[in-house]
């Protein structure tokens, strides 16, 4: 099995195809019998020697239109990956243990339908049928399972199709440069104490959201909680909305530290309880920051803090 | 693969498999006994109601039991599983049982396969033009069927009718060469079940009452004949078939043994004709009379009757030639004339004393001939296609109290008379007449031309031929049955149509069907040997056919594959015009990238060629109107603009 798959992997080609758009052409696709079309020529094959046997004329014609209609099968299987350009997308991080979706893009300049096409990863996750309209393009997501936090690479991937009689599959191998980065597998549990956390200085600022300070005319950005609605209503609604300011006392930041994990766990183990603590700290919206032996993340909140910090996670050396 | 095929199947496309296991066994309703039909068509139906409540599908032991019921029903039906008919009827039932079994795609690839082999089965029974049509007709629904299972547009039926169209269209070409160039091989390979030939029809080598009559109410096609020069006159065509010299009263069959070869002597020239004989499985040639020249493989039997070697069991197109006046032995051996003159005793006492009385007062053959002919000449004899029943005295009975009767009541009536009053006779059966196709030029025979006639030996002449139905009504030798017989006659409505345009139409379609069976269904090994000669082949052996075939199939599955593949749609009319600017620009040294977008050439163009900016600037601006403007007028703009670029 293993040797097979080797000659497969050197028979068809298996240099990566870069992340730029990829022509089908005759050189990518091959073409090979189904086991219904083995059936079908066995068929035809009894059918011929029956014509043969009662001297059927009209046998014989209908054995031959359906010879020619295999052929012609064959072609209209060819054709519906012809020409087909696939351009490979940008791929959104996962968790461990959900499945990446590479988004391939597939343009079809052809005046026709491309109807049940097939899209599979190399690893066994079930094929995505795809099919794109005449002169329009079609977004396909490869599902390939993510197991292991870090960057996971497209396998090979292969694009394929009996349509429309099932005699033939076409098919193509595609290589598109194209990785997913694969967060740890979060573990959740209870987030450290922040006074436990070491405190990283006090900082006095304005912006909090402790001491009432006074009003300010609302921006598009301010959350509508915020709006003072009493205070803008005394005006007769004729000014901008008010917003309440408050002066910012002493914040307290949470540090997500390695050394706070418990010492006795696997590495992986105390990488998936930090990415826990992550989207937790992200989840109450406080400010928090990242430690560990490879990387320190200031303080921060967000959505792109966060993304920072699974990232830096995700990529921790083991 | 295989995980595709295990898939489930989708809902819709089970009616698709449904209209092309109908359309492929419906047909064999034609043929096939009643209670078959029903068991498919109730089978049919359940399958169509559990579809329909979306039900579960019967397990696989109430399956097997059905299967077991039919195979059983089958073999009490045909005696076997492996003939022709029950062959058939056994696909049938897999056909019905297998819809109660559509799960996966698997399933459905195993209905559409079943169902390409049942439309070759029809060609057991018909292979005329309205089946050939009926049955492309029907593996353009199995096709669509396919197309549908395999991913074809769910949401409309059009375009996967369409698609398996186009399909087979493209097929065709393959068809055609495969057709003419695939090495023949002359069949059977092998021995054939018994029923393989059965139920064709023809005259039976036996005249028993009612069998001619039966026959002629058919008006299926016996033999087309062409001959070289004009075709002769109606009267003097009898296609001869079986002679019957034995009686036992009631029914006439031919004298056991083969006699010596008959002397022929022809006194006219010999007529070159060509006779298409549709399969009668039987081994009489039916050549005209008397056959001077015939195909190898055939022979003279002692009365003149030319047979094959083997029984016909397919249409065969035979050259031959008659002499239509003859002298057919003269000095008969005088077994032979005991043996015509032979009547079994105790029958027909009456017309043996009638015939008696006339012999002791003329004794003279020829004379006693005349006076049997004058006799049904002049008594009030009818000829008719339903005469009444006759009993014990059939001979009697006719000729002494109904009077009314077909040509083989004449023609029995008339040996049994001759044989009594001392002259050798004989019945022969065969076709009489036929009718020109002035489309083709065709003589067209058809069973309701069956005839029996009458011959008589008489000294120094031999066989003569003596028509008794001719002295009854002359009009039945002269043009045939449907003027003969009175109107209201229960005949086939296509032999009797008397309006002449529907005459016109019937016989375009008859020369139509008799090119089709002469060049489609007749294409056989020695046929196709001639044609590819005529076509320039120095040797067509099916080395050289193989090969022409693998260089013709290639081409055309290139030329298809170009068709196909590099089919482009045309370009908008626009974008061709843009192209044609670029490559002007081209031409002047100024190279656009493809993805360069029009106004960005134009400003670079300020810098490269200044002298081709302003027109080229007009260009751009009226290929932008035109292309996405949406105004059609603009092109002609353009095309002004393009005129000016110099």
């Amino acid at each position: 099995m293993r040797l097979i798959r080797e000659l497969q992997r050197r028979l068809f080609r298996l240099r990566s195809d870069g992340n730029g758009p990829v022509r089908l052409t005759q050189r990518r696709i091959f073409i090979l019998p189904t086991r219904a079309g083995l059936l079908y020529v066995v068929a035809l094959l009894a059918m011929l020697t029956g014509a043969i046997n009662y001297s059927l004329a009209l046998g014989h014609a209908l054995v031959f239109l359906l010879a020619g209609l295999g052929l012609t099968g064959m072609l209209h299987t060819f054709r519906n990956l012809y020409g087909l350009t696939v351009t490979p997308g940008r791929c959104a991080p996962v968790f461990a243990g959900e499945t990446a979706r590479f988004p391939l893009f597939l343009a079809n300049d052809r005046n026709a339908m491309r109807l049940a096409l097939e899209l599979r990863a190399d690893d066994g996750a079930p094929p995505v049928p795809v099919s794109i309209a005449a002169r329009a393009g079609g977004e396909a997501a490869v599902p390939v399972p993510a197991t292991v936090r870090g960057w996971l690479d497209l396998p090979r991937i292969r694009l394929s199709t009996v349509y429309p009689l099932g005699l033939f599959v076409a098919w193509s191998y595609l290589m598109p440069a194209m990785r997913c980065l694969v967060y740890p597998r979060p573990l959740a549990s209870a987030l450290p104490d922040p006074q436990s956390a070491t405190a990283a200085g006090e900082r006095h600022g304005e912006g909090g959201q402790e001491d009432f300070a006074g009003f300010r005319a609302r921006q598009p950005a301010d959350s509508p909680r915020h709006v003072a609605w009493k205070a803008s209503a005394r005006d007769g609604g004729e000014r901008p909305l008010l917003v309440k300011q408050f002066a910012g006392g002493a914040q307290e930041e949470l540090i997500l530290d390695w050394d706070l994990t418990p010492d006795g766990l696997a590495p992986e183990a105390r990488i998936s309880i930090m990415a826990g603590w992550v989207l937790a700290a992200e989840e109450g919206g406080a400010s928090y920051g990242l430690r560990i032996p490879s990387r320190e993340l200031r303080p921060a909140c967000g959505d792109e803090h966060c993304r920072n910090c699974l990232e830096a996670l995700a990529l921790m050396p083991a | 693969m295989s995980t595709q095929a295990r898939e489930t199947l989708e809902r819709g496309t089970t009616p698709w498999l449904f209209a092309a296991a109908v359309a492929t066994t419906a047909p064999h309703a034609l043929h096939q006994p009643a209670w078959l039909t029903g068991f498919a068509g109730t089978l049919f139906a359940w399958g169509t109601w559990l579809w329909w409540r979306n039900q579960r599908l019967p397990g696989r032991w109430p399956l097997a039991l059905l299967v077991a019921l039919a195979c059983g029903g089958i073999l009490l039906e045909f005696r076997t599983l492996f003939g022709r008919d029950a062959g058939v009827a056994m696909l049938v039932v897999f056909m019905a049982m297998k819809l109660l079994e559509l799960r996966s795609r698997r399933d459905a690839i195993v209905v559409a396969t079943l169902a390409y082999f049942l439309l070759l089965t029809h060609y057991f029974y018909s292979q005329d033009i309205p089946t050939g049509l009926w049955l492309l007709a029907a593996m353009t629904v199995v096709t669509a069927a396919l197309v549908r299972v395999h991913g074809g547009t769910p949401s409309a039926m059009l375009p996967t009718l369409r698609l398996a169209a186009t399909l087979m269209l493209q097929a065709v070409p393959f068809m055609v060469v495969l057709f003419v160039l695939f090495p023949r091989v002359n069949g059977p390979l092998w021995g054939l079940p018994q029923d393989a030939h059965a139920g064709r029809s023809g005259l039976s080598d036996q005249m028993t009452p009612g069998a001619i009559s039966d026959l002629v109410l058919s008006g299926e096609v016996a033999l087309r004949a062409r001959f070289d020069g004009p075709v002769p006159p109606r009267d003097k065509l009898y296609w001869r078939g079986p002679v019957l010299e034995h009686t036992d009263g009631i029914n006439w069959r031919p004298a056991p043994g083969r006699g010596p070869a008959p002397q022929l002597e022809a006194i006219s020239a010999p007529l070159p004709y060509e006779t298409t004989l549709e399969p009668h499985n039987q081994r009489w040639l039916l050549a005209l009379d008397a056959p001077v020249a015939l195909p190898s493989d055939s022979g003279l039997s002692a009365t003149l009757t030319a047979n094959l070697r083997e029984p016909l069991i397919q249409r065969r197109r035979f050259t031959l030639a008659a002499a239509l006046e003859y002298r057919h032995n003269a000095d008969e051996a005088p077994a032979v004339l005991r043996r015509n003159l032979d009547l079994p005793p105790g029958f027909h006492p009456q017309t043996r004393a009638l015939a008696r009385s006339w012999q002791d007062t003329d004794p003279d053959p020829e004379r006693l001939v005349r006076r049997a002919l004058n006799l049904f000449n002049e008594q009030p004899f009818v000829y008719t296609l339903s005469p009444p029943l006759l009993g014990q005295q059939p001979v009697d009975e006719f000729l002494f109290a109904t009077r009314r009767g077909f040509c083989e009541h004449y023609a029995s009536a008339f040996v049994v008379l001759m044989r009594a009053a001392g002259v050798p006779a004989r019945v022969v059966t065969g076709y009489q007449g036929g009718e020109t196709n002035p489309v083709d030029g065709f003589v067209v025979v058809r069973q309701s031309d069956a005839h029996a006639w009458a011959e008589v030996w008489l000294a120094g002449r031999g066989w003569v031929r003596v028509d008794p139905t001719a002295a009854v009504s002359p009009a039945r030798i002269e043009s045939g049955i449907v003027g003969a017989l009175p109107a209201g006659e229960a005949l086939p409505a296509m032999i009797q149509l008397r309006a002449d345009w529907l005459r016109t139409l019937r016989f375009r379609w008859e020369a139509l069907e008799n090119s089709w069976n002469q060049y489609v269904l007749g294409y056989n090994p020695e046929r196709q040997r001639a044609f590819l000669s005529r076509l320039g082949m120095a040797k067509p052996d099916w080395q050289s056919m193989g090969t022409a075939l693998a260089v013709v199939c290639g081409a055309l599955l290139l030329a298809l594959a170009a068709w196909n593949i590099h089919h482009r749609a045309p370009a908008d009319a626009a974008m061709r015009l843009w192209r044609k600017a670029l490559r002007r620009l081209a031409a002047r040294k100024v190279h656009c990238a493809p993805w360069e977008p029009p106004l960005a050439i134009v400003r670079r163009l300020e810098h490269d060629a200044p002298d081709l900016a302003p027109a080229f600037a007009e260009v751009a601006r009226t290929y932008l109107l035109a292309r996405y403007g949406g105004n059609r007028d603009e092109l002609k703009n353009l095309r002004a603009a393009l005129a000016r670029l110099p």
